[in-house]
C-alpha cells in the first residue's frame, strides 16, 4: 500500500517538476551586459536579460532554465516551441508583435551613431555619411535605418551577422560610421579605442521586449503583470544600475509603461524612426522586398560567376604544376590542394577577411570572391588533374613523333580533351558554387540567402522569403544541372 | 643507308629487353621486324622513334645520332622527328579532331604550312588510301582499318623518309591485308623506307624486301623473306613459324 503511494507520488512529482521550469532563450554569443557567458564558470549566464528573465520566473513560481540559441533565431526557435521565452536585446517591431506574443517593452534605447574620433566634427549624422559606408547588426531595426538611408541619403548600408566586427571594421577604416544599440555603442568604445559615439544625437530611439509564441498569450499577459509590478517596485531600476544601463530615459518611459493598461498592446506610442513596416500582411511587404532579392540574385550570379572563372584559372594552373612541375612544385601545391579540402571554407573566409585584415584589408565582395575562387580552385585541379590523365598516353606520343613540341602537345592535344572531360563535373561544382556563394555572407556581403533571411526577419516568417529565394536558386541552377548532363552523356558516348 | 642501329643495349629493372641489337636498313626497303611476344620488336620501334631512352650502342637515322644515357637532346630529337615517323597499333588518333584534322594538325602547326596547303595535300594522302570521303569523320565513328589509314595518312603527312609502323596486320582479316601490303609497297616506290613489326609470315613473305627476325633482344637471323622464312636457320624462327602455322589451322 504504502509502495504504491509511493509510485502515485511519483507519478505526479515528474509534470509538476515540469513545469515549474521556464525554459528561456537568448544569444549569449551577444554578450554583456545582455546574456554572457560568467567567466569564472562558462556554464552559467549573467546580464540584465538573465535576471529580468530571473525575476519573470520567480513571479511565475518556475525555475529559469536557460537555452542558448543564434540572435537571429529567437523569432523562429520561440515560435517552434524550443523555448517559452525569447530575450536578449529582442527588438519591438510591428512585424514581430504581428507574428509573436510580444510582452511590454521592458527598456528604452537610442539608435547612437559611432564614427572614428578623427570625424566626429565630420560625421555628426547619417546625413553626413553621403557616400560613406555604414555597418550595423543584420535583422536589426539599425539595418532598417540604414536601408532606409541609403535610398534617402545615398549612404552604403552593410549589414554583420554580430555586433563586434562592424567596430574593428569602423577603426580599420572598412566602414565609416557603426549605427547601433547605445549599449552596444558603449561596450564596443571600452573594447576597441579610437571611436566616438554621438550619444546626444540619437537617430532612434526602440525598445526591447520578451517574445513568445503567437498563441501563448496568457504566459506573455502573466510576464507583463510581472514587468509592470518589478518595474513599479524598483527591482528592474536596481538591475540596470548594477549593469550600468539606467539613464534619464527609463524612468519617463518606465512611468509610460506601467500607466498602461493591462492589455497587453504596445505599450510606447511608437517612436517616428521606427519605420512604418507594419503592414500586417506580407502582400505590400513582399513586393517592397523584390527589387532588393533581385539585386540580391545578380551579386549572388556576379558573384559566382566571377569566383568559378578564378577557381578555373588557379585550378588549371595548379593542376598543369601538379602534371608537368618538379618535385618542389608537386608538393608544394599538393599541400595547398589538401589544406583546402581539409579545412571548412567558413573559416577561410574569416581567416582571409579578420584573420589577414591587420596585413591587407580586402574589401568585402574582393574578400569573398577571392575565397571561394581559391576554395574552389583546389578542387577545379583535381577534376583537371584527373582529366588530363585520362588522355591515353599513346595520343600524347603520337602527338611527340609528328614533331609537337611538349607545349603544342598539351595545347593542342591534351588540353582540349582533358577540358572537355572536365567540362561535366565542372558544370555540377559550378551548381555547388551558386548555393555555397551563400556562405559569403559571414563577411557582409548580402547575396540571395542573406537577403532572404533579412526578408523573413522583416516579415517575421521563412514561408513566403523561403519558397521565393528556393525559386530562385532553382531558376539558375537546373539549367546547369540539365547541361551537365547533357554534356555528360555528349562526351560519354565520344569515348565509347 | 638510311638507319643504322648499333649494339643496342635497353634495361628496364633488372630485365635486359635488348641485348647488343644490330641491323641497318637501305633506303626504299620495307623491313618486316618479326619475333615472338617480348622479343623487342616494338621496343626496338620506340627507340628509333625517341620514345624511349636506352643504356648502350647508338642508332643513326639519315646522320642524326640517338646515343645511351639520359633524356635525348632537345635539339636532337626535333632533328630526328623530321626524319621518323610513327604509326601505333592502337592508332591513337586525337579523338577530338575530324579524320581530316588529325592529318593536318603537324603540317600546319609544326612545319608552318597554311591550312588551305595543308588541307589540299591531306585529302591527296587520305584519297590514295582509300579514306577520302572520311574527312569529316571523328575517330570514334571510323571502324579499325580506316583508323589505320588515318593514321598512316597522319604520319606520312609530315613526310618522314623513314615510317616506323608497329603491328600493322594485327586484327585484319587476309583480304585487308593484302590491301594494306600493296599501300605500304607503294609508299615505299619514292625512296620512302618502311620498317613494320608483324606475327604475319605471309604478309612479311608478300611484301617485305627483307625479314629481320628478333628473340630475346638480339638479331637472331636476317635476309630475303623467301629464305628467312623459307629456310629458317635458327630455332627463333622456327618457333615462330610453327606457332604461326598452328594459328592459321584454328
Amino acid at each position: 500500500m504504502s509502495s504504491l503511494r509511493f509510485v502515485l507520488v511519483l507519478l505526479l512529482a515528474i509534470p509538476a517538476q515540469a513545469q515549474q521550469i521556464l525554459r528561456w532563450g537568448g544569444d549569449s554569443e551577444g554578450g554583456a551586459p545582455y546574456v554572457e557567458a560568467d567567466p569564472n564558470d562558462p556554464s552559467v549566464v549573467q546580464g540584465f536579460d538573465v535576471e529580468i528573465a530571473n525575476e519573470i520566473a520567480k513571479g511565475l513560481g518556475r525555475k529559469p532554465q536557460f537555452v542558448q540559441v543564434a540572435f537571429t533565431s529567437i523569432d523562429q526557435s520561440v515560435a517552434r516551441g524550443d523555448f517559452d521565452i525569447g530575450m536578449s536585446g529582442v527588438e519591438e517591431t510591428p512585424a514581430r508583435r504581428a507574428a509573436l506574443a510580444a510582452t511590454i517593452p521592458y527598456y528604452e534605447f537610442t539608435e547612437a551613431l559611432t564614427v572614428r574620433t578623427a570625424d566626429k566634427k565630420k560625421f555628426q549624422s547619417l546625413a553626413d555619411l553621403r557616400g560613406h559606408r555604414v555597418g550595423t547588426l543584420g535583422g536589426t531595426i539599425a539595418y532598417e535605418l540604414l536601408l532606409d538611408a541609403e535610398k534617402k541619403l545615398g549612404i552604403t548600408a552593410i549589414s554583420y551577422d554580430d555586433d563586434v566586427h562592424p567596430y574593428e571594421d569602423l577603426q580599420q577604416g572598412r566602414l565609416d560610421a557603426v549605427l547601433l544599440d547605445n549599449i552596444i555603442a558603449a561596450r564596443s568604445m571600452r573594447r576597441t579605442p579610437g571611436l566616438y559615439t554621438h550619444y546626444d544625437k540619437p537617430v532612434a530611439r526602440g525598445h526591447y521586449i520578451a517574445v513568445l509564441a503567437a498563441n501563448n498569450t496568457a504566459l506573455r499577459d502573466r510576464v507583463n503583470d510581472i514587468l509592470r509590478a518589478r518595474m513599479r517596485d524598483g527591482t528592474i531600476e536596481r538591475i540596470y544600475r548594477k549593469w550600468g544601463i539606467w539613464d534619464e530615459f527609463q524612468q519617463p518611459f518606465f512611468n509610460r509603461v506601467v500607466g498602461e493598461s493591462a492589455s497587453g498592446r504596445v505599450g510606447v506610442a511608437p517612436q517616428p524612426p521606427t519605420r512604418p513596416l507594419a503592414h500586417s500582411a506580407t502582400g505590400p511587404l513582399l513586393l517592397k522586398y523584390i527589387p532588393a532579392l533581385l539585386k540580391a540574385t545578380l551579386i549572388t550570379i556576379a558573384m559566382s560567376c566571377l569566383s568559378m572563372a578564378l577557381a578555373v584559372l588557379i585550378g588549371m594552373a595548379v593542376a598543369t604544376g601538379r602534371v608537368y612541375g618538379g618535385a618542389i612544385a608537386r608538393t608544394l601545391l599538393t599541400t595547398y590542394v589538401e589544406v583546402i579540402r581539409g579545412t571548412p571554407v567558413l573559416l577561410q573566409l574569416f581567416v582571409l577577411y579578420y584573420g589577414l585584415s591587420s596585413v591587407i584589408r580586402l574589401p568585402a565582395f574582393v574578400a569573398a570572391l577571392l575565397g571561394l575562387g581559391l576554395n574552389y580552385a583546389a578542387y577545379e585541379s583535381e577534376i583537371y588533374r584527373g582529366s588530363m590523365e585520362a588522355v591515353p598516353r599513346g595520343q600524347l606520343e603520337a602527338a611527340r613523333t609528328l614533331g609537337l613540341t611538349e607545349w603544342q602537345v598539351f595545347r593542342l592535344v591534351r588540353g582540349p580533351q582533358a577540358f572537355r572531360l572536365a567540362l561535366a563535373p565542372m558544370t555540377n561544382d559550378f551548381v555547388a558554387l551558386l548555393k555555397d556563394s551563400s556562405l559569403v555572407s559571414v563577411i557582409t556581403v548580402v547575396e540571395l540567402t542573406k537577403q532572404t533571411s533579412i526578408f523573413a526577419a522583416n516579415v517575421g516568417s521563412w514561408v513566403v522569403p523561403g519558397i521565393l529565394c528556393a525559386a530562385l536558386y532553382l531558376a539558375l541552377s537546373l539549367p546547369l544541372a540539365r547541361l551537365a548532363r547533357k554534356l555528360e552523356s555528349h562526351w560519354r558516348a565520344a569515348s565509347e | 643507308m638510311i638507319l643504322k642501329i648499333d649494339d643496342l643495349r635497353l634495361r628496364r629493372g633488372t630485365r635486359e629487353v635488348l641485348r647488343g641489337v644490330r641491323f641497318d636498313v637501305d633506303r626504299g626497303e620495307l623491313v618486316a621486324l618479326m619475333g615472338l611476344s617480348g622479343g623487342g620488336k616494338t621496343t626496338v620501334l620506340r627507340s628509333v622513334a625517341a620514345l624511349e631512352t636506352f643504356d648502350g650502342g647508338s642508332i643513326d637515322v639519315d646522320g642524326v645520332v640517338l646515343r645511351p644515357g639520359g633524356a635525348h637532346p632537345r635539339a636532337i630529337v626535333r632533328d630526328l622527328r623530321r626524319h621518323v615517323g610513327m604509326v601505333f597499333q592502337l592508332h591513337y588518333l586525337f579523338d577530338h579532331l575530324s579524320a581530316l584534322e588529325n592529318v593536318t594538325l603537324a603540317p600546319i602547326h609544326v612545319a608552318h604550312r597554311s591550312t588551305v596547303d595543308a588541307e589540299k595535300r591531306a585529302l591527296e594522302l587520305l584519297d590514295q588510301l582509300g579514306v577520302a570521303h572520311r574527312r569529316d569523320a571523328f575517330p570514334r565513328e571510323l571502324s579499325g582499318g580506316e583508323a589505320q589509314r588515318v593514321a598512316i595518312a597522319r604520319a606520312m603527312a609530315m613526310e618522314p623518309p623513314l615510317l616506323l609502323m608497329d603491328e600493322p596486320t594485327a586484327s585484319l582479316d587476309p583480304a585487308r591485308r593484302n590491301e594494306l601490303g600493296a599501300t605500304l609497297r607503294e609508299l615505299t616506290q619514292n625512296g620512302r623506307t618502311l620498317i613494320v613489326t608483324t606475327h604475319d609470315d605471309d604478309f612479311a613473305r608478300d611484301f617485305a624486301t627483307r625479314v629481320v627476325i628478333l628473340a630475346e633482344g638480339e638479331v637472331v637471323e636476317q635476309g630475303a623473306p623467301n629464305q628467312v622464312l623459307v629456310h629458317p636457320q635458327h630455332p627463333a624462327t622456327r618457333q615462330l613459324l610453327q606457332m604461326a602455322a598452328e594459328e592459321k589451322q584454328q
